[in-house]
């Protein structure tokens, strides 16, 4: 009746899941119980679990992130703790134990922390930055969070019933077969991944949508600033890849559920036609990443420079080119799986060439700063972290790209600092900058700025104390996901790193700190005229938080960084621009389809995981109907009448008159 | 009728999909036209982008067969297996089914009932015969012992067109919404943005149809 | 979404994939490029068939000529059931399918590149798992 689920599958004679299970479970409870004792869960329904507002759902995907941060991150605290007791012991993880940490470190990091960060990102901002109200598909975005937020869910559902999967954070066959690995684990990766897989590339086709096809008046294409060009490519990368990893993850899940053999051992399966296409996804997957992160650098080095960005043709070229070159270099990743020489020197060959448009991007910004008047806030700190990290660690990857010396380098510690170097001084740098950069924007009030760069000090000097010894490891042939050993020279740089990553967590107690300090000291922070930084673009145009309609009237758009033409206009006339003629404004509804969507895959995932057929049959016909339900709707937008819109934006225009009258005062 | 009307919902302006108590709202008609005629190219670039991304997990599938074509594990192979009698029926009908599901489509523009339910209900017949011969394809295969588990060769055909064939179960579930949409509500502009979607992916469908009878049936027999 | 303010914008010169610019009368000449198209594709199709089965052309080349019909009846689908031409109002359509084409090609002929290579390089897995 229920599959394949008992109560065994609770770890109640494994004492650190329990521990970890019964932390969380506490937390949640408390969590909620505070919200129901407080009153707040209609107001949280009706605002923001029903919201398809972009600010508010990329609101839900940052918090998403930061909470699977926490997860991810202790998994790393405990594999760096493990590596640095393990010497000639056993340590204190059992290895099915640390193949599981290792797994879900990387599963979390990368699907449920970077992934819903940077798309949180550009679903706050992106629709500010063109000047337009909402995406595309606004409930289709409500859908794709509360995907992803299952996909989430599930992962962490495995530490406390059953078991995640031991093979990495990709599920290599044949050991994900269903021969060598028969538990749940790797069915709870698969489902979990598959439903928000679905999520991610629906907000590919949603945002492609918005920026080819929605734009304020005026604003062509070579007047988008650069982050909505990166988010472009990004999306573009996102559906032209994520099928990719749809097909293949079902193809495993074929062979695992129905006895396919695609690959398998025997019966002509092909294992190594899975590593080729997984990584035919995986790679497009990083740019996937990064490219958002470097529109954030662009954006905060040309506002903190007071410059506009240097070369901005030749930055929208170099995206392009980005994208369009990540579908061409992913055999780089199994360099070493037995192609010939000609195969690996033409993928080792443009892996290389992949670097330079990147190249030219980082002389970009560096000629933006130069000449500029540079503040030396939190966003340019990470920005300038960034610049000398990200280089690092991008010069190793061009090194690995040379076959030769990634025969010797593959899958060593070396191949790990590499890519968390790029990863971590590159998304990551790049998101906490965005972060702390457009943190007002979202909220209304600025972050502690101290604490902020008391966590950048601390972030940047704990990356480099826990990662640089892991290149002199993998030099010394230390291989990667080692649950112990016995090489004395290696101890000393694993203790080493483990200290760094005491100090890394040092920074995220300082996040933490700055969040609830500013949130206590919002009233000191306030950002007043929705503009703290003196931003170039539009979105720094509307007030903080911006309005459900953003913008009163439509801005018209005559060149590049908007808002700044604007200003620059305010400021010699010495006074605002007339008043808009204010109308009626319509609104998409909020609606419950997303949540309640997400909430029949959830039990659909869990029951297809533990084979409990008829809960997957009546989960699946649930979805159904919340998607002809939605489909049926007749009343699908609201009015917001034009007295309320001109009251919320006179209410804005007299703070930045004021703030105007301020500056002519001062000078 | 001009496309203006025919995309507002025959020139009324309270069929306009908005919240009926509000019929304060103040728009001109042109406004409102416009603004129905962008959103019906939104909703169609959104759903054509959809597409897009369907078609590269397709050549996911593809290219997996290409590589797996010959590894049938002693089991047997295309040449033994396919029927391209039943190929050419089921092609027949598919492209028939397109052609049908064109006219339907201009039945809606021109709302004319007789034109629309006759063409998608000729749609759907052609549709679900295509599907039942290759439910009997796929029946007879696993009963002479060359199911999906046989080999890989067979898992990855299997997979491949059973992935197209499960788009068309999924588009006549659609169709048939969609038939039952205008019944309930009329040719309202978002209904008439779906069947522009659904004929989006109809004929897309045959377009996969092309690619796959091509590969796997015909060059599969041919050797 | 409010477009009241975006009907003057030079965007919306474009056209909804699948649609094509005629109004209600015009429903003779729709339907007349739907019969060119499927008249066009059932003659691809026979062709294509009568192919793969005949002795009348040099066996070698006859995988070419289905590529080159399929290519040829995808063509025709396109161009008369989905609208996509190539005036100036589908240039957003027939990019995105573009790209589409493209990570398409690089994925069929990285892939089946790769694979090859791999498979003459290392011995088929049927014949370790005899070895053993």
């Amino acid at each position: 009746m229920l599959g394949k689920l008992t109560w065994a599958a609770i770890p109640l004679d494994q004492p650190i899941p329990l521990f970890a299970a019964a932390v969380v479970g506490a937390v949640i409870i408390g969590v909620l119980g505070w919200i129901t004792l407080k009153g707040w869960l209609p107001y949280l329904w009706q605002e923001w679990i029903t919201s398809v507002d972009h600010k508010r759902i990329g609101i839900m995907y940052i918090l998403l992130a930061m909470v699977m941060l926490l997860r991810g991150f202790s998994d790393a605290i405990m594999m760096r703790s493990q590596q640095a007791l393990a010497f000639r012991s056993e340590g204190y993880l059992p290895p099915e134990h640390y193949d599981q940490v290792f797994s879900a470190h990387g599963t979390l990091m990368i699907f449920f922390v970077a992934m819903p960060f940077v798309i949180g990102l550009m679903n706050l901002v992106m629709p500010l930055q063109l000047g337009i109200r909402d995406v595309a598909f606004p409930t289709l975005n409500s859908v794709s969070f509360w995907l992803t937020a299952t996909g989430a869910l599930l992962v962490n559902v495995s530490l406390v019933v059953g078991e995640f999967a031991r093979t990495g954070w990709l599920p290599f066959p044949p050991l994900s077969e269903i021969t060598y690995s028969p538990g749940v684990g790797v069915d709870y990766y698969l489902w979990s991944l598959q439903i928000s897989g679905v999520g991610t590339l629906l907000t590919g086709v949603n945002f492609v949508t918005t920026v080819l096809k929605l734009h304020a008046p005026g604003m062509t294409y070579t007047r988008m600033p650069i982050f909505c060009w990166t988010t472009l490519a990004t999306n573009l990368l996102i559906v032209a890849a994520f099928p990719i990893l749809t097909a293949t993850l079902a193809m495993l899940l074929l062979d695992r559920y129905l006895g396919f053999h695609f690959f398998t051992n025997e019966a002509g399966g092909n294992m190594m036609m899975f590593m080729n296409l997984i990584w035919a996804w995986g790679h497009p997957e990083v740019y996937i990443l990064i490219l958002p992160a470097f529109g954030v650098f662009s954006e905060v080095i040309s506002t903190f420079s007071g410059k506009p960005l240097f070369g901005y043709r030749s930055m929208v070229a170099a995206t392009m080119t980005i994208c369009l070159l990540a579908f061409m270099v992913w055999l780089h990743h199994f360099f070493t799986m037995g192609a010939g020489a000609d195969v690996n020197a033409v993928f080792g060959i443009a892996t290389m060439i992949i670097a330079v448009p990147t190249g030219v991007k980082v002389f970009n910004w560096l000629f933006t700063m130069y000449g500029g008047r540079i503040v030396y806030s939190t966003p340019i700190l990470w920005s300038i972290g960034f610049m000398v990290t990200f280089v690092i660690g991008g010069m190793t990857g061009v090194l690995m790209a040379v076959p030769p010396a990634d025969f010797v380098l593959h899958n060593s510690l070396f191949l790990v600092a590499h890519f968390h170097n790029v990863i971590i001084g590159g998304v990551l740098f790049g998101l906490f900058a965005g972060y702390t950069y457009w943190f007002p924007k979202a909220f209304g009030f600025r972050l502690h700025e101290g604490l902020g760069k008391a966590s950048f000090w601390c972030w940047i000097i704990g990356f480099y104390v826990a990662f640089m010894p892991l290149y002199v490891l993998g030099l010394m042939g230390m291989t990667r996901r080692m649950q112990h050993y016995d090489v004395a020279a290696w101890r000393p740089w694993l203790l080493i790193a483990a200290g760094g990553a005491v100090i890394i967590l040092a920074g995220i107690i300082l996040q933490i700190a700055q969040l609830a300090v500013s949130i206590r000291r919002r009233e000191e922070l306030r950002d007043e005229t929705g503009d703290p930084w003196n931003g170039r673009s539009l979105e720094w145009a509307t007030p903080s938080p911006p309005p459900a309609f953003n913008f009163a009237v439509l801005p018209h758009v005559e060149g590049r960084d908007a808002y700044w033409a604007m200003k620059q206009r305010a400021r010699q006339l010495g006074e605002l621009s007339e008043e808009p003629g204010y109308t009626d404004i319509e609104m998409p509804r909020n609606s419950p389809t997303g949540f309640i969507c997400a909430f029949f895959a959830t039990f659909m995932g869990f029951a297809l995981i533990w084979h409990i057929w008829w809960l997957v049959a009546l989960a699946a016909l649930g979805a159904y109907a919340t998607f002809v339900v939605f489909a049926w709707r007749d009343r699908v937008e609201y009015i917001i009448p034009a007295d309320v819109v001109a009251r919320v934006d006179r209410a804005n225009r007299t703070m930045r008159g004021d703030a105007l009258v301020h500056m002519q005062a001062a000078q | 009728m001009s496309t203006f009307e025919a995309a507002a919902g025959r020139g009324n302006l309270d069929r306009v999909e908005h919240d009926q108590e509000s019929r304060h709202y103040r728009r001109t008609p042109e406004q409102a036209a416009a603004a129905l005629l962008s959103k019906r190219i939104i909703a169609g670039y959104g759903f054509w982008i959809f597409l897009i991304s369907d078609i590269i997990m397709f050549s996911a599938f593809f290219a997996t067969y290409a590589v797996l074509v010959g590894a049938t594990a002693g089991g047997p192979s295309g040449r033994e297996l396919f029927n391209l009698h039943n190929v050419a029926i089921e092609t027949a009908f598919l492209l028939l089914s397109s052609f049908t599901c064109g006219l339907a489509s201009i039945g809606a523009r021109m709302q004319r009932g007789s034109w629309f339910y006759g063409a998608m209900a000729a749609t759907f017949i052609l549709g679900a015969a295509f599907l039942s011969i290759e439910v009997h394809e796929f029946v007879g295969m696993v009963a002479q012992g060359a199911g999906p588990t046989r080999s890989a060769f067979l898992s990855a055909f299997f997979t491949l067109v059973g992935c197209h064939g499960l788009h068309v179960t999924a588009g006549l579930l659609w169709l048939l919404t969609m038939m039952a949409q205008v019944f309930a509500k009329g040719y309202r502009a978002d209904v008439l943005r779906r069947i522009l979607c659904f004929s989006l992916f109809w004929h897309t469908l045959d377009i996969i149809w092309v690619a796959l009878f091509t590969v796997v049936y015909l060059m599969g027999a041919a050797q | 979404m409010s477009h009241s303010d975006l009907e003057n914008d030079s965007h919306y010169a474009d056209i909804a994939p699948g649609d094509n610019r005629f109004d209600g009368h015009d429903a003779a000449e729709a339907a007349g490029s739907y019969l060119v198209g499927l008249a066009l594709a059932m003659l691809l199709t026979t062709v294509s068939f009568f192919i793969s089965g005949t002795t009348l052309v040099w066996g070698p080349s006859i995988p070419v000529a289905l590529v080159v019909l399929a290519i040829a009846q995808m063509g025709v689908h396109l161009v008369f059931f989905l609208n996509i031409t190539t005036g100036p109002d589908n240039v957003n359509n027939v990019l995105a399918l573009a790209f589409g084409v493209l990570i398409v090609l690089l994925l069929l002929t990285g892939s089946l590149w790769i694979m090859a290579n791999l498979n003459h390089n290392m011995m088929p897995m049927n014949q370790m798992m005899q070895m053993q």
